[in-house]
C-alpha cells in the first residue's frame, strides 16, 4: 500500500512517540502576527523561557494596521498590540517584518512570497488561516496562543495524526469560475463541517492546472470546512512558483531539493480515510447568502426556503441568517443589492486576484451607491501591481486603492461596513458582524466582486460579454 | 492551570448551530496584550443591544441563567478563527464545562489547554439536558476521573476523552514543561538535519 503526502510529512517530522499520547511533531516554520502572540511572549518571560529557533520563526502585523495612513494608529490599545510585537521580535531575536517593511503583508501572503513556505515543511501560526502554506504541499495548520507559545518554547507540538480525507476535482471549469467558487461550492456542497478531524489533499486535474494563486485560495478555506489543514502534492507549478524566491534553496541546491520534493507527492495507491469526488464542470460562480460559508449558492440560483429544510436545527438556522441578512426566502441571489465591495484578505489579494478584478473594472465604474475596497495582501502585490498599472484601472473605475493589510476582512482597523449594509467581499468569513456589528457579507470571488461593484447587485461574470470586460 | 477532578455547577443552554468564535468574542476585544478581562465581552454583540444595554431575548441575560459555569451547546460549536480569546472569555466569564455534540478542532484544542473541559455527547443527550435546562435551576456533576457526566434526575453518562488530556487536566501540568524534558530527543532531531537539509 503506498503513502499519501500527508502520511509521508508527518512521519518525516516525528521527534517523539509514545502509546497513548499524541505524537510530539516538529515545527519546520513558525509564522507569527500581533494579535495572538502576546500573552505567549509574556508566558516564555514568566518562566524565564528562550525562543528555541527564532531562525524558523518569523512575524509580521497584519490584523490591525491600517490601510489607508499607516502611520496614522488612532487606536491606543491597538498600537500598544503592534509595538508589543516589535519589542517581543526584537527582545527574543526574531525576524519581524514591521509597519515600514517591504515585505510586510498579510502572513499568509509574504510566507510563500518570501520563499519560506516550502513543501514537505510543517508550518504554523495562530491563526485558522495558516492552511494557506499547504498549497505548497506542507502540512500548515492554525494554533491558539498557547500553541504559539509552547512552539516558541520548544519548535515541536503535540499532535495526534488527523484523519485523511482525498478530495478530487476533474474536469474543466466553466467561464467565470474561479478557484474560490470551487471552494464556495464545496462548502456548499458539503457543509461547514464536512472537513472536522481531517488533513484534506486536493487532487485531479482541475486543482493540477491551477497555478499557486489559485491552489493558496482553495487550501485557505480548509478551514471553514473544518479541516484545520488543505494540502495540494507539489509539482512543476509549485518549484518555479518557489525558484528565486528570497529564502528558497539556491543553485545547485535548488535542484537537489526538488528531487527531494518530487518524492513527497501521494503515491497513486495511497489510501485515505474518506475521498470525495467532484465534477468541475458543475460549478457555478458563487455567492454567499446566509451567515455562514456554507449558506453559499450559484449566481443564478435562489436562496433557499424553510420547507427545503431537512430537521429543526437548520430550519433554525436558516430563518436566523434570514433575519440576519436582511434577506427573504426563496429570494433571487441576482436581485440582492450590495452598498460595499471589499476585494483582498488572505484568501484572495494575491496578483492574480487582482489582475481578475481589474479585468473587470478596467473601462467600468464603480456604481454610485457602492464604496469599493482594493486592498492588496502585501507590500509586494502592491508594488508589483501598481508596475502593471492595475492601480490606475482600479481608481480610474472609482475603487479606492489601499495599502496592504487583512483590513475589512475582519475589520480590526477602521475598515468597517456599517450595520444592515452589504458586502460584497472576496474574504473567507460571512459571520455575524465580522465586517462590522450588524454588516452583511456575501462571500464571492474577485471577479464578482468587482462585477457586483459595477452594478450594485451580484451578476453572473461568466455570462458579461466581452465589451463589459474588456 | 489548576487540576481538574470533580466539578459540579449549574448548566445553561445556548441551543444554536455553528456558534463561531467572532460571536464567542468579537474581534474589536482581540487587541489586549493580557489573558485576563475577556469575560465582559463574551458573546458580545449577542449580550448587548446597540445601545450597549443587555439584550433581554439572550440566553445568559435570563435572571435564572445568571452564576452557570457548564454550557450546552450545539453541533460545531467555536468554528471559525483560532484565536484562543474565545476560551479566555468563556472562563473569565465563570465557564469551566462546554457540551456539545461537536466541536470545531482547534477551539477543542485551546478549552484544553486552559482547564475548561470540552464534552462532546450524542445529539439526544445534548438534547435532553437543552429540555432539562430550560427548568433552573439545573445542576450537573462531572466527574473528569471517571469519565462521566450526571444530574440529580438519574441522568448518567460516560464521556470520550483522550487519555493525555485527562491527565493533562487532572494533574494540571504544564505542557512546555513536559516537552522541555524531551529535549534531548528535539535536539536529536534538529543534529540529524530535520527534513531537508
Ligand atoms: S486576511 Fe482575514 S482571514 Fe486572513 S489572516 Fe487576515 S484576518 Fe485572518
Amino acid at each position: 500500500m503506498g503513502k499519501s503526502i500527508i502520511d509521508k510529512i508527518w512521519e518525516k517530522h516525528v521527534v517523539h512517540q509514545e502509546e497513548g499520547k499524541p505524537d510530539l511533531l516538529y515545527i519546520d516554520l513558525h509564522l507569527v502576527h500581533e494579535v495572538t502572540s502576546p500573552q505567549a511572549f509574556s508566558g516564555l518571560r514568566m518562566k524565564n523561557r528562550k525562543v528555541r529557533r527564532p531562525d524558523k520563526t518569523f512575524a509580521t502585523v497584519d490584523h490591525n494596521i491600517p490601510t489607508d495612513n499607516r502611520y496614522e494608529i488612532n487606536d491606543s490599545v491597538a498600537l500598544n498590540q503592534m509595538t508589543t510585537l516589535e519589542k517581543n521580535c526584537s527582545e527574543f531575536g526574531i525576524q519581524l517584518a514591521g509597519i515600514d517593511s517591504p515585505d510586510q503583508g498579510i502572513v499568509h501572503v509574504i510566507g510563500p512570497e518570501l520563499g519560506l513556505t516550502q513543501p514537505g515543511m510543517t508550518i504554523v501560526c495562530g491563526d485558522s488561516h495558516t492552511s494557506t502554506h499547504g498549497a505548497f504541499g506542507s502540512i500548515a495548520f492554525g494554533i491558539g496562543t498557547s500553541e504559539v507559545e509552547h512552539v516558541l518554547a520548544t519548535q515541536t507540538i503535540w499532535r495526534i495524526k488527523p484523519k485523511t480525507l482525498k478530495l478530487e476535482i476533474n474536469g474543466s471549469l466553466r467561464k467565470g469560475v474561479t478557484a474560490k467558487d470551487v471552494i464556495l461550492y464545496i462548502l456548499a456542497k458539503y457543509g461547514i463541517d464536512f472537513g472536522t478531524g481531517h488533513v484534506v489533499e486536493y487532487c485531479g486535474d482541475t486543482i493540477r492546472r491551477m497555478s499557486m494563486e489559485e491552489r493558496m485560495t482553495i487550501c485557505n478555506m480548509s478551514i471553514e470546512g473544518g479541516a484545520r489543514a488543505g494540502l495540494v502534492s507539489p509539482d512543476e507549478t509549485t518549484f518555479s512558483y518557489i525558484k528565486g524566491r528570497r529564502y528558497a534553496p539556491k543553485d545547485e541546491d535548488f535542484s537537489l531539493t526538488v528531487k527531494k520534493w518530487e518524492e513527497l507527492a501521494s503515491d497513486d495507491d495511497a489510501s485515505y480515510d474518506r475521498e470525495i469526488c467532484i465534477d468541475a464542470n458543475d460549478i457555478a460562480p458563487m455567492v454567499s447568502w446566509g451567515t455562514n460559508p456554507s449558506m453559499t449558492g450559484k449566481i443564478n440560483e435562489k436562496i433557499p426556503t424553510i420547507n427545503d429544510c431537512s430537521s429543526e436545527l437548520e430550519k433554525k438556522s436558516l430563518e436566523r441568517a434570514l433575519a440576519y441578512m436582511g434577506l427573504q426566502e426563496g429570494q433571487k441571489i441576482e436581485d440582492i443589492r450590495i452598498q460595499h465591495v471589499f476585494i483582498g484578505s488572505c484568501t484572495n489579494s494575491r496578483i492574480e486576484d487582482l489582475r481578475q478584478a481589474a479585468s473587470i473594472a478596467r473601462g467600468n465604474k464603480v456604481h454610485p451607491t457602492v464604496r469599493a475596497l482594493v486592498v492588496p495582501g502585501s507590500q509586494a502585490v502592491k508594488k508589483l501591481s501598481e508596475s502593471e498599472g492595475l492601480d490606475v484601472i482600479f481608481k480610474q473605475a472609482g475603487f479606492e486603492w489601499r495599502d496592504s493589510g487583512c483590513s475589512m476582512c475582519l475589520s480590526m482597523n477602521n475598515d468597517i461596513v456599517p450595520s444592515g449594509e452589504h458586502c460584497a467581499s472576496t474574504s473567507n468569513r460571512n459571520f455575524e458582524g465580522r465586517q462590522g456589528f450588524g454588516a452583511r457579507t456575501h462571500l464571492v470571488s474577485p471577479a464578482m466582486a468587482a462585477a457586483a461593484a459595477v452594478y450594485g447587485r451580484f451578476v453572473d461574470v461568466g455570462a458579461m460579454s466581452a465589451a463589459e470586460t474588456v | 492551570m489548576s487540576g481538574f477532578k470533580v466539578f459540579e455547577g449549574k448548566a445553561v443552554a445556548l441551543d444554536r448551530a455553528n456558534v463561531d468564535t467572532d460571536q464567542i468574542i468579537p474581534k474589536q476585544f482581540l487587541k489586549r496584550i493580557e489573558k485576563t478581562g475577556f469575560g465582559q465581552y463574551l458573546f458580545y454583540d449577542w449580550r448587548f443591544l446597540k445601545n450597549g444595554e443587555l439584550n433581554p431575548d439572550f440566553e445568559l441575560n435570563q435572571p435564572e441563567n445568571q452564576n452557570a459555569s457548564i454550557l450546552i451547546a450545539n453541533e460545531n460549536f467555536g468554528c471559525g478563527s483560532s484565536r484562543e480569546h474565545a476560551p479566555w472569555a468563556l472562563l473569565d466569564y465563570g465557564f469551566r464545562v462546554v457540551i456539545a455534540p461537536s466541536f470545531a478542532d482547534i477551539f477543542h484544542q485551546n478549552c484544553l489547554k486552559n482547564g475548561m473541559l470540552p464534552i462532546k455527547l450524542q445529539t439526544e443527550e445534548v438534547n435532553y439536558l437543552f429540555l432539562k435546562a430550560k427548568e433552573q435551576p439545573y445542576q450537573l456533576k462531572v466527574d473528569l476521573e471517571n469519565e462521566t457526566i450526571s444530574d440529580n434526575n438519574g441522568f448518567l453518562t460516560a464521556f470520550p476523552i483522550n487519555g493525555y488530556w485527562k491527565s493533562m487536566l487532572l494533574n494540571g501540568w504544564d505542557e512546555i514543561e513536559i516537552t522541555l524534558q524531551l529535549e534531548e530527543k528535539i535536539s536529536e532531531f534538529e543534529k540529524s538535519g530535520g527534513v531537508f537539509s
